[in-house]
This record gives C-alpha cells, sequence and structure tokens, in this order.
C-alpha cells in the first residue's frame, strides 16, 4: 500500500478511514455492553461473545451465500450467550464478573472447535456504501468506503440513546440498574429486565463479530480478536455509560487501532508491536484518568457491581 | 422464629438428632461442592461430546492414558502442572481480599522475558540462575501490583487492568524478543539468545520433572501458612469479608490489596523463569501460552485455597498433556480443551448458588425475598 500523491498526509486519511472501519466492533460491543451494564450487569463474557459471532457470521455466510444471513446467525448466537449469561447470574451468589470470564473462555472455546472448518473458504463480504464520491482522489473515495454496519451502529447509538431517555422501556432499563429496591416497589422484575437487557447486548456484540468477519478484516481466523471486546467494556467507563458517548469512544479507539497500519504504509516500521498495544494502553490510561477511588463514578447505575 | 416454627412441624423426639445432622449435612455438601460441579461440568462437555458425534468415554480414556497412564505421562503432567500452581496462586491471592485479577499471564511472559534477558549475558551458573529468578519475580510483582495499585489508589477495576496490562506485557514480550533481546541466529522464531548450560534449570532427582514443580507446591503451602497462620491472612480476609469495616478497625487496606497482588505476580513472574531457565531454554513467544488463563480456572475451582491448587493443577495439566493425542485420535480441534475448560468454569460458578443451602435453613437470598414469604421455612422443611 502505497500513500503516493498525498504523502504524509495519508497518515490521518488513513487514520480517518481506518477508525471508520476499525470501530464497528467496539461500537457494536460497547452499545451492547452499555445496554446490559445500564440494567445493572457486567458482562466481561463479550469478548467471547464477539469472537463467536465472528466465527457463527462467517459460516453463516459461507453456508447460506447471504452475508446478511450471516449477521442474523451472529446476533442469534451473540444473543444466546447474553441469555446464559443472564440465567447464570440470576441465580443468588453467582459473580457476574467471575460468569463474564467463563463465557470468554467457553465463547472463544466454542467458536475455535466450530470454526476449523471455515478458516479455508471464503465468505461474501458486506457491502459498503461510498460517501467519498464528491473527490476526484481516488485514496479519499476509498477511504470513504464505508461499512454498511459502521451507519446502522452509528444509526443504533442515537437510537438507544433516544430509548433510555425517553421510551417505556429505557425507563424500565434504567430503573433496574439503579435500584433493584426501587424496581421491586414499582412491581418489575429485575431478573427479566436484566435477561432482556443482557441478551439484547450479547446479540449486538455478537453483530459486532460479524462485522469483524465479514467486512473488516473480512476473513475467519483464530486471531481475529485480541482484546476488543474486552476493551469495548472498558470504553463504556470512559463513555460514561452514554451511547453517544460509546459511538465517539469507538471512533477514537478505531482511530488509535489504525495508527499502527497507517504508519507502517508510510514506511515507519520499528516498533511494530508497540504501536500495535496503543489501544490497550489508552484504554488503560483512559479509565486511570475517569476513575475515582472515593466517589463513584458519574452516571454510573447504582446497582453495577464494577467497583463492589 | 423461623427456627421455633420448623422445630413444631416435627414430632419432639426426632427433632434434636435431626438438628444435629442439620449442622454436619451441609457442611459435607459444601466440602463435596468442588467435586460435584466439576463432574457436572465434565457431565455437560460429555454431552457437547455426544452432540458432536464424538464418545466421550473415548476422549476420558485417552486423557486417562496421556495424562495419567505411563510415567512418562505423569512426568509431562507434573511439568504442565508447575507453572499452572505459581499462575493459579496469582488469581487465589488477591481473591482474598475479594479482588479478582486475571492478568498473570502478563506477569508470566514479562518475567520469562525479564529472565531469558538476564540470562542471556551471565555466566555464573547458580548466582546467575538466583538472579534472574529474582528479576523475574520483581518484575512480574511490579507488574501485577501495579493493578493493585491502580485499583487501591485509582478506583480502576482490577479484573479489566489487570487482563489490558497482560495484552500490553505481551507485546511488549514480541517487541523485546523480536528486537532489542533478540538473538541474531534465532531465525523462524524469534528468541532472546540460549541459555548456557549453566544456567538451565535440571530435573528433581528421580522425577523427570524440574524443579518448578518442587518450587510451585512449596509456593502453595508457604501461602496457605501465610494466609492461615498470620495476622497478614487474618487482615486480608477481613477486607475480603468487608473492606469498609477492615479500614475502620484500621488495617492497612491499600498495603494487603497491593501487596497481595505483588505477591501474586511475583510467583507468576516466576512461572515465567522457570518456563525460560528449564523448558523452553530462551525467551520467546511460546511464553504466552494461556497458563495465566488457565491458572484463573485452577485457582476458582480450588475456590482460591492455596491447598486445593496443587491437586486441581495436576488434574487440568493431565487434560492438557493429552490435548496432542485427543486431537490425533479423534480429529478433534485444539480448542477443544478449552471448551473443556469453559464448560468446567461456568459449572463452578454456577454451583456456588447451592453453597450452604441443601439442608440450610432461611436461605440468604435475603435482600430479595420480599416480607412474610413463606420460601425460606418451604426450603426448610424439605
Amino acid at each position: 500500500m502505497s500513500v503516493g500523491d498525498i504523502g504524509w498526509w495519508g497518515v490521518p486519511l488513513a487514520v480517518l478511514a481506518g477508525a471508520i472501519r476499525v470501530s464497528v466492533p467496539f461500537l457494536f460491543v460497547s452499545l451492547g455492553e452499555c445496554l446490559t451494564e445500564r440494567s445493572g450487569r457486567v458482562n466481561l463474557g463479550l469478548e467471547g461473545t464477539l469472537v463467536f459471532g465472528a466465527m457463527s457470521g462467517y459460516a453463516g455466510a459461507v453456508l447460506t451465500g447471504s452475508p446478511w444471513i450471516g449477521v442474523l446467525a451472529a446476533a442469534v448466537a451473540g444473543a444466546g450467550f447474553g441469555a446464559l449469561h443472564a440465567v447464570c447470574c440470576s441465580l443468588p451468589r453467582v459473580n457476574d464478573i467471575a460468569i463474564g470470564i467463563a463465557l470468554m473462555l467457553l465463547g472463544t472455546g466454542l467458536a475455535f472447535h466450530f470454526g476449523k472448518p471455515f478458516i479455508q473458504p471464503p465468505a461474501p463480504n458486506l457491502p459498503s456504501v461510498s460517501l467519498g464520491g464528491w473527490s476526484s482522489s481516488s485514496q479519499v473515495q476509498a477511504a470513504l468506503e464505508v461499512n454498511v454496519l459502521f451507519l446502522i451502529g452509528v444509526a443504533l447509538a442515537f437510537a438507544m440513546a433516544w430509548m433510555f431517555r425517553r421510551t417505556r422501556f429505557g425507563l424500565v432499563v434504567r430503573t433496574v440498574g439503579d435500584s433493584d429496591a426501587a424496581a421491586r416497589a414499582l412491581g418489575l422484575s429485575s431478573v427479566r429486565v436484566r435477561f432482556a437487557a443482557t441478551s439484547l447486548g450479547g446479540a449486538l456484540a455478537g453483530i459486532g463479530g460479524a462485522s469483524l468477519s465479514l467486512y473488516y478484516p473480512g476473513s475467519w481466523n483464530e486471531g481475529i480478536s485480541s482484546g476488543q471486546g474486552l476493551i469495548a467494556v472498558a470504553l463504556v467507563i470512559f463513555a460514561r455509560w452514554n451511547p453517544i458517548g460509546c459511538l465517539g469512544a469507538s471512533l477514537l479507539f478505531g482511530g488509535a487501532g489504525a495508527l499502527g497500519p497507517a504508519l507502517q504504509s508510510v514506511g515507519v516500521g520499528g516498533g511494530y508491536h508497540l504501536i500495535g498495544a496503543a489501544p490497550y494502553v489508552l484504554t488503560l490510561v483512559v479509565l486511570i484518568v475517569t476513575s475515582s477511588p472515593t466517589r463513584p463514578l458519574a452516571g454510573a447505575p447504582g446497582e453495577l457491581r464494577l467497583n463492589r | 422464629m423461623i427456627d421455633a416454627q420448623g422445630a413444631v412441624r416435627r414430632p419432639g423426639g426426632a427433632a434434636a438428632p435431626f438438628a444435629s445432622l442439620r449442622g454436619v449435612a451441609p457442611r459435607a455438601i459444601d466440602g463435596a461442592l468442588p467435586l460435584l460441579t466439576l463432574a457436572a461440568g465434565l457431565a455437560g462437555f460429555s454431552v457437547f461430546l455426544l452432540l458432536t458425534g464424538h464418545s466421550p468415554a473415548t476422549f476420558y480414556a485417552l486423557v486417562w492414558k496421556a495424562g495419567f497412564g505411563t510415567a512418562f505421562s505423569w512426568s509431562n503432567t507434573l511439568s504442565r502442572a508447575a507453572p499452572l500452581l505459581l499462575a493459579a496462586l496469582c488469581v487465589a491471592l488477591p481473591a482474598r481480599l475479594g479482588l479478582i485479577v486475571i492478568g498473570g499471564e502478563g506477569a508470566i511472559v514479562l518475567g520469562g522475558v525479564a529472565a531469558g534477558g538476564l540470562g542471556a549475558v551471565l555466566t555464573d551458573g547458580l548466582t546467575s540462575l538466583m538472579l534472574m529468578g529474582l528479576t523475574a519475580a520483581l518484575v512480574g510483582g511490579a507488574w501485577i501490583g501495579a493493578a493493585g495499585w491502580l485499583r487501591h489508589r485509582r478506583g480502576v477495576n482490577e479484573t479489566i487492568s489487570s487482563l489490558l496490562l497482560a495484552y500490553i506485557a505481551i507485546a511488549l514480550m514480541n517487541h523485546l524478543v523480536e528486537g532489542p533481546l533478540r538473538d541474531p541466529a534465532s531465525l523462524n522464531k524469534p528468541s532472546t539468545a540460549p541459555l548456557g548450560e549453566a544456567e538451565r534449570i535440571g530435573t528433581i532427582p528421580g522425577l523427570d520433572v524440574h524443579w518448578g514443580l518442587a518450587t510451585g507446591v512449596l509456593a502453595c503451602l508457604a501461602c496457605w501458612a501465610l494466609l492461615r497462620f498470620t495476622t497478614l491472612g487474618f487482615a486480608a480476609r477481613i477486607v475480603g469479608g468487608n473492606p469498609r469495616a477492615a479500614a475502620l478497625q484500621g488495617l492497612p487496606v491499600g498495603a494487603l490489596v497491593i501487596g497481595s497482588c505483588a505477591l501474586g505476580g511475583a510467583l507468576a513472574g516466576l512461572a515465567g523463569f522457570f518456563e525460560v531457565a528449564a523448558v523452553q531454554g530462551s525467551a520467546n513467544a511460546s511464553l504466552a501460552a494461556g497458563v495465566g488463563l488457565t491458572g484463573i480456572l485452577v485457582s476458582f475451582l480450588a475456590r482460591h485455597h492455596p491447598l486445593g491448587i496443587v491437586p486441581v493443577a495436576i488434574l487440568l495439566a493431565g487434560f492438557e498433556a493429552s490435548s496432542g493425542l485427543v486431537q490425533r485420535r479423534m480429529d478433534l480441534p485444539d480448542a477443544t480443551m478449552l471448551v473443556l475448560q469453559g464448560f468446567v468454569f461456568v459449572a463452578i460458578l454456577v454451583g456456588e448458588t447451592l453453597r450452604g443451602r441443601a439442608f440450610s435453613r432461611a436461605a440468604p437470598v435475603a435482600p430479595a425475598a420480599p416480607v412474610g414469604n413463606v420460601a425460606p421455612i418451604g426450603v426448610e422443611a424439605r
């Protein structure tokens, strides 16, 4: 990949293009986790859900020839993992963070187990939308080839923000997440609401996985995710449990993830692994800056046990 | 009050022996719970094998054969158990304070790289080895200690931060092994320069297993004694039960949190040191083989009890040792062992819900149970 006529300008352009491309899994997983955490539970297992979603999405697309059926399969599988998490955690004395770790292991294991036969065959990719028709530069056009799922994710972020603020379901989720006692006084079943929120959150994380295997990088292998699901969980804290914030944070982290390949394309090759670690370092820094040992985080759901 | 109601339900004489039995039965059941849930997890995995068209009987027979069947398989299993013991302690020690640290992998790889990098330039035999081990422990301790420090000083969730630190550690290791510390002679697999004969760790006399096993078992014993017999261990238990109460008592919560994380990290760093000095002979990407992840499962399965870790680590090491044979004979992918671990992990966590509830009075589900509900009495009558 040469940068050609626009030289070093290729770096910010590539970072922008990369931000849009790379942010999609972050966006879907963080929206899913946002919904789950707003209902008062942490699902660390979304990393495993992401990997299983990537596998089932790819497998669905290979077997049926339609990438959209792949996305559907990923969403259904993700919802299944979310439902399993919700059911396990609804039992007394079952720790949601620990169950998340277990499901991370189980999801990854199942994905690798069933995914072996799908590493070779090619799958039809998701279509992209061209937003760069106004520019004569082929690089700008290439950079603005946008994944359909990105547009859906952006719409979803705004829809979810509206849902939390303006709809009955949003209010119910927020109530359950903020106070079990208040929810019970209103006659709401926390168990059922959390089941719905965690399952829907899992479905979103599954779609995020499908975007990995069906658009960018657009193939299925065992190294497809390296902690994106976990970073997305941390992003939700950074985004203060606000879906629009999740969108911004995902774009920021997508850009950080695209920095390495972008610098490589202009010949800065040293420290490849260190640049690759940028998203993790950035996540950690963001967590350190936004957390506080004394007061609960602004906007944190009251029932959330992230810091017991 | 509930007790009185319960006693009324039974004819007078029978109540007394039954009541004494009730005190014993829950404890026996709680004691057997890890075994029961382990069995449930393996049963769930067997169903998974059946559904995917494989024979569980063949699977377990192969595991037995390759993990525990012969002297050779025992030495293989025990060699694999050595780093697991240390990695599991990295989870178990912070868990006593109510922390879930899952980034032991980071301490292992950095400890290994530190030992490998140092060992490449040192040539003093045993002195070098001790220096390498000490450095590995210091590096690992600092790495996980940082997660504890962040938790205490900044309120950063230690589960997330430790896992992020593990990803950063793996990137650092790859950078060091492929860059500054690379031995130019290692072509296909970038590694640090191979250790000299004198800087390699041998096997325990009479066993075909390296000294990491003895170190791991001793570390488990030492941690058990530390938690069981010292005021530090007692203080750690109080912090684990109620950090606020512990702080009000004047216990040094911060020092305990950071110290337990650092000690766990130091032990995980030692695991990396043994992988380099006893198994690989140089530091390379094989250090990130998932030992830290399996260590999490070991610790949870042992209920974070240092002595429980020893048998559990050997059991899971046996499963891992049989992975190759299972792959070849049953045509199963290597990830099958990961699936098995996932099943067992979910089963033991879900099993926690049964703890203390079988035969017990007034299930401690308290906050959710509405006042006046008859459920606790019903549970007791069963």
